[in-house]
């Protein structure tokens, strides 16, 4: 039945997008006979987390291979799918595009590096690993470098920069289910765990790998069909993504014209921002450029050193399957990283532009309380119209409104009927389950595999080894759910702060042993220690403490001051000791090598 | 096994002259481009501010086009000399 399945995966998945296109028609039938909003919001939440569930208990397994690395094989193109959707965060899909809306050009930042980083995976990580044949990253850094300490070491930087990454995403899909099934935040938390963690468990790799790719179908969809529909409704045709340029100038004209950057807040509302940076307004000085520049650095390293994302890699048939799924994966993340700029345009432009029904700036304050949309987000302090100078008038700095509202309000704004609200919910849904199935998963397999197996207890059985990778994951989600539950951070320094940490700690020890076979134990150990140690002083230096940015680097950027430290570390220390002995060298040049068997035996 | 070390040493160096052109093209538009971007704003691409369209959908797609290139080059090398995986692999 197994070997069936991998054949027939695109009519399993063909059928499935064709079922999930019918859903939402259906729904959209459903909603013209009259039945509540409420309703429908419940069905589509509901409805693909059942489909994800029955795809996590048919994927269950008892093999180890099956659960650390869906049994390496699955093939790139799907692995692609699967990497996208595990890439793509709540942040992602929720923030991304209001992040452009506030942030304009310098928020895109996160676009180019979010991307850019796969150039790294695919040149320095992906083919390497995949042929070295470990379960999990510290898996590599354990067996690369020889001995339990800098395994340990490797499974601290990746719990620590992996956890910071998955409480946000439980914040994420507790804030959905919450909003879609009308429960607490305190709840929803916990119901988006057990949704993530049905597909997980019993499964572990194998079923996590064949939900992502359901939750990517399901989240390309909820976000592309939206803005499609918003642009062809404005007359920008049914390719926003090449056609917004006009709109790109036209938004530049309406925010000369209303004084964007120019008139700033005079009050403050928690966890809301007013428009103040222009769309296109690249910094013309050194240090707007080295900000930019040390961002787009820091993501990308942070992206070719994060253990969830390098673990999907492990699971392909061949080396030559994880080059090109490394291909696959950028395509299918660029789809919706190409059409977040053209929402934030479309956003800002419906607000904007006076000549348009729904331009709201330059209006009665009167008239703007009274739409429909301006209630109802204002209802849940998603926003805020406030006449700070009394004028009667709305301008740009007296409209306060959350980054996510970008996303999650764009159809209300445009008009567009609630089938495509209760879509866009379901779509967010499956973005922060699917990255969160993901961290959880790294998570819990380093504990299981590396910490329990590798260090405690070498001589366990294959059943007790899946029974505690099971019974970790569960207390590391309940742990997540936990800590989101306690909203201690805003989902997106959160986000960029796993980047730094991950970079900091295992970038340069991950790189070297694959491509300076001088590279030993001691500097690996000097490396993660250096670089992890590093980058959290500043960020508690720069964030908690109050401390002055040096050179600009705020607390996004930590992993600046992470990695060179890593580096500097790694070289002295290994040059300053034994060079490692032939057996590695011997390894390093095998993994060098995409012929012939792994380096670690398939049941290891 | 001398012929075999050099086979291996060969296709290694080749494999990092490739992995530096990659690297190069990809600190171009991963940094350079941006470093410009408001002197390339004065040019316009589809309609686009070129600076703004660099960030938001340039790199991104020259960064797709590198890495299915560079997964065909590596292929390339590989069968050269003589050690891809067999075909079958794959599967």
């Amino acid at each position: 039945m197994k070997g069936d399945f991998i054949q027939n995966l695109g009519k399993i998945y063909g059928l499935y997008t064709g079922g999930f296109l019918l859903f939402i028609i259906l729904m959209a039938i459903l909603e013209q006979a009259g039945v509540s909003p409420d309703t429908i919001g419940y069905l589509f939440v509901g409805f693909t987390i059942g489909i994800y569930a029955l795809i996590g208990v048919l994927s269950r397994t008892m093999a180890t291979d099956q659960y650390y690395v869906a049994g390496r094989q699955v093939p790139a193109l799907y692995n692609g799918m699967a990497t996208a959707a595990d890439w793509m965060s709540g942040a992602s899909f929720v923030a991304m595009a209001g992040g452009i809306y506030f942030g304009g050009y310098g928020y895109m930042a996160f676009l180019v590096g979010w991307t850019g980083g796969y150039v790294l995976v695919a040149s320095l990580m992906a083919p390497y690993l995949r042929k070295f044949g470990c379960y999990t990253v510290p898996d590599f850094i354990g067996t690369r470098y020889g001995g339990n300490f800098a395994r340990l070491c490797a499974v601290i930087v990746l719990v620590v920069a992996s956890f910071t990454y998955v409480t946000a995403q439980i914040n994420a899909t507790g804030t959905v289910a919450a909003r879609a099934l009308q429960i607490p935040f305190g709840v929803g938390v916990w119901f988006g765990l057990a949704g993530i963690l049905v597909c997980s468990m019993l499964g572990g790799m194998r079923a996590v790998t064949w939900t992502q790719v359901a939750q990517y179908i399901v989240l390309i969809i909820a976000y592309v069909v939206p803005v499609v529909w918003m642009s062809n409704k404005s007359g920008f045709g049914l390719i926003p993504q090449l056609s917004y340029g006009d709109a790109v100038q036209r938004v530049q004209e309406l925010e000369a014209l209303h004084q964007v950057g120019v008139l700033k807040p005079t009050e403050t509302f928690a966890g809301l921002s007013a428009l103040v940076n222009p769309i296109n307004a690249p910094g013309e000085t050194f240090m707007d450029k080295w900000k930019f520049a040390t961002l787009v650095l820091c993501m990308m390293c942070g992206t070719a050193s994060l253990p969830h994302v390098l673990m999907r890699y492990f699971t392909t048939p061949s080396v030559r399957a994880a080059r090109i799924s490394v291909g696959w994966s950028i395509l299918f993340i660029f789809f919706l990283y190409f059409t977040a700029p053209a929402l934030a345009t479309f956003t800002k432009l419906s607000l904007l532009d006076p000549n348009l029904a729904t331009g709201i700036i330059g209006k009665s304050i009167t008239e703007v309380n009274a739409l429909e949309w301006i209630q109802k987000w204002a209802a849940v302090d998603f926003l805020q119209v406030s006449d700070s100078n009394g004028d009667g008038i709305l301008q740009i700095n007296e409209l306060f409104m959350r980054s996510g509202i970008v996303v999650l309000a764009t159809p209300e704004i445009a008009g567009l009927p609630y089938v495509i609200s209760g879509l866009v919910a379901a779509g967010g849904m499956a973005a922060a389950m699917s990255t969160a199935d993901g961290l959880l998963l790294a998570i819990a397999n380093a504990l299981s595999h590396d910490l329990y197996y590798k260090i405690i207890d070498p001589q366990a059985e294959t059943k007790t080894r899946l029974i505690v990778a099971r019974i970790l994951l569960l207390g590391v989600g309940a742990a997540g759910a936990f800590v989101a539950s306690l909203k201690l951070t805003s989902i997106l320094g959160a986000v960029a702060w796993a980047f730094d940490f991950a970079c900091s700690g295992l970038f340069f020890p991950l790189v070297l042993g694959i491509w300076w076979k001088r590279a030993n134990r001691q500097g690996a150990i000097a490396g993660m220690i250096g670089g992890f140690v590093s980058g959290s002083a500043y960020l508690y230096y720069v964030h908690f403490a109050g401390g002055e940015p040096w050179m600009g680097i705020d607390h996004l950027r930590f992993g600046i001051i992470g990695m060179p430290v890593s580096l500097i570390a790694m070289i002295v220390v290994s040059l300053m000791t034994e060079e490692p002995d032939e057996e590695t060298q011997a390894m390093v040049d095998a993994v060098r090598t995409p012929r012939g068997g792994t380096v670690l035996a398939s049941n290891h | 096994m001398a012929t075999a070390d050099s086979n291996h040493e060969a296709h290694w160096q080749r494999t990092k002259g490739l992995t530096i052109t990659v690297l190069v093209i990809w600190f171009i538009f991963a940094f350079v481009v941006h470093w410009f971007a408001p002197q390339l704003n004065e040019f316009s691409i589809l309609g686009f501010p070129l600076g703004f369209y660099m960030a938001g959908q340039g790199s991104l797609f020259a960064f797709v086009v590198i890495i299915f290139w560079f997964a065909r080059a590596q292929n390339r090398i590989d069968e050269e000399f003589g050690v891809a995986e067999d075909a079958d692999d794959d599967e």
